[in-house]
């Protein structure tokens, strides 16, 4: 999924210092799940945001409203019974939703209300760790379903660098060595001798070194 | 007519102009050491820093924003020791270059007549002064490795263009012993030589059981007969100094007992004590087959290289 972590509130209250009516978005799909700007975060926040004006002395209107997906033209055109009653749009949505609300309506502006952080998993309860960086060109075959890309400090393909101690990353003792656990899994496999293959350097044209991305499906399309 | 026979039979059996190929190609025991250029546009104290070197290496290290802090690029602080006459190596790490930049930094010191270089990944950024700054790592050590190579040896760019006179740069790695899992450290210096390293650097050693374990490991594969290793020495200055390494240093191995006799000493012996251990060290390291030479890594404490050389009988050079 994609994470996310709500901002402080204090930076939500100056983005939308200007407004008196906002409309507060969330979005059903990976905010939800990482509890960063689904219904019951969208809840939280309007009555955190309200109780903050009223200590300043000003009424914010919010309405709030949770998208299925923030994603999809599809959802976000829900908005459009509301958009006109409010001065401005506050989304506690992925910077993809965020961005699909300023597409869509030109001429509202729009706040985002999370910080978007990376494509993750999540490790145990109330826990989310990077797993993937869309490099656009899948290795995890080639490393016993460990990314090097992701999960490697310095993003080694032919790792492990000499910072590794006791399983651990040499930039902090709580982020494991990402050749560790891939050298662990290679051994699980019985595929040992794959290490000491050199792997290539990365073209990284298919990643945002390429330039911004998009997919055309000709047969969906 | 004779010179011109004997330069082509040397440039058929050596792959550059390198001076320390040529002293590791004679079957002598190597020394190298380091320059930390400063961290401003004050050349003369890299000048003052390969003075008190001068005689006593074959070779200087120029490191490249070691640990990540900003300094003098090592490509220029390697032109003013080249200048000098003497012969840097010039260290570059792929954090902070992506392959164009190192290309071309590549073939500029080349055309300054700097000859060997040591292809590191480099600390992370989090460790420096610019921790906010974007990590480039657009490729590894290894991948580095096969590059300069590839430049050296086919006359291509990464890309796949010819060079006008490609590059022929003598290639170091560095290889850490101590680090974990120890079980790869082995695997790890073979794909490095696999790339294409001349010559290893290794790590600081002061755990010298372990090291000799990692050797023999070395050995088995052939590996020594592959690669020229110079094992890394640093002397300890203080007591904390050896509890800072072993401490706070990723991927340094300092042992109790070193910790322990360099504490036994009164604060103002400690860094005779410090030079004792180093010369012990590589005394101890003389005797461990394929090991090929020193590197020594006197950090901030470069006057006291000449010292070293000398009473671990590497001196003089040839």
């Amino acid at each position: 999924m994609i994470t996310a972590e709500r901002k402080p509130i204090e930076e939500i209250l100056e983005l939308i210092r200007p407004y008196g009516r906002i409309l507060l978005v969330g979005c059903n799909e990976c905010v939800t799940v990482c509890a960063a700007g689904g219904r019951k975060e969208v809840g939280l926040l309007s009555s955190a945001l309200q109780m903050a004006s009223m200590k300043e002395g000003k009424v914010l209107d919010v309405k709030e409203m949770t998208l299925e997906r923030q994603c999809d033209p599809e959802y976000v055109e829900e908005l459009i019974s509301t958009i006109d009653q409010v001065d401005a749009v506050l989304s506690m949505a992925c910077g993809c939703g965020v961005q699909e609300i300023a597409r869509r309506f030109k001429e509202k502006p729009v706040f985002p209300a999370v910080n978007t952080q990376f494509m993750g998993a999540s490790e145990r309860q109330g826990v989310w760790a990077e797993r993937c960086q869309g490099c656009g060109n899948c290795i995890l075959g080639l490393t016993g379903g460990i990314c090097p890309i992701a999960r490697c400090s310095k993003r080694l393909l032919n790792g492990p660098c000499g910072g590794s101690t006791a399983g651990k990353c040499e930039i902090n003792p709580q982020v494991d060595c990402a050749w560790q656990l891939i050298w662990d899994r290679l051994k699980a496999l019985g595929l040992e001798r794959r290490y000491e293959e050199i792997m290539p350097a990365k073209d990284w044209r298919t990643s945002r070194d390429g330039g911004p991305r998009r997919i055309t499906r000709e047969d969906l399309a | 007519m004779m010179t011109n026979v004997m330069t082509n039979v040397r440039t058929n059996v050596m792959k550059t102009e390198s001076t320390l190929e040529k002293v590791l190609a004679a079957g002598q025991l190597a020394v190298t050491s380091e320059c930390g250029p400063p961290r401003g546009a004050v050349p003369e104290k890299v000048i003052e820093k390969a003075n008190l070197l001068k005689g006593y290496v074959d070779a200087i290290n120029v490191t490249d924003n070691q640990t990540a802090v900003v300094r003098m690029s090592s490509f220029a602080a390697c032109l003013l020791i080249k200048q000098m006459g003497l012969h840097p190596i010039l260290q570059m790490v792929t954090r902070d270059r992506n392959r164009l930049a190192m290309q071309s930094d590549i073939i500029g010191a080349y055309s300054h007549g700097i000859n060997t270089m040591l292809c590191l990944s480099g600390d992370h950024p989090c460790f420096g002064d610019h921790p906010m700054a974007a990590n480039v790592y657009d490729l590894d050590s290894i991948q580095f490795i096969q590059m300069v190579k590839n430049m050296r040896d086919e006359g291509r760019f990464f890309g796949g263009d010819a060079i006008l006179n490609p590059p022929k740069m003598f290639i170091g790695a560095a290889a850490n012993p101590f680090a974990d899992p120890f079980e790869l450290r082995v695997a790890r210096l073979a794909k490095k030589v696999k790339a294409g390293a001349d010559f290893i650097q290794t790590q600081c050693i002061y755990n010298l059981a372990k090291f000799e374990k990692w050797m023999e490991g070395v050995r088995d594969r052939g590996l020594d007969e592959r690669v020229s290793i110079l094992a890394g020495v640093t002397p300890l200055k203080s007591a904390g100094m050896a509890k800072y390494m072993k401490n706070k240093v990723p991927g340094m191995d300092v042992p109790d007992e070193v910790i322990t006799r360099m504490s036994g000493v009164p604060k103002e012996k400690q860094a005779e004590e410090g030079i004792k251990i180093c010369v012990e060290t590589i005394e101890r390291l003389k005797q461990v087959k394929g090991v090929r030479g020193f590197h020594i890594m006197a950090i901030e404490w470069e006057e006291k290289v000449p010292e070293i050389v000398k009473k671990a009988g590497l001196y003089p050079r040839p």
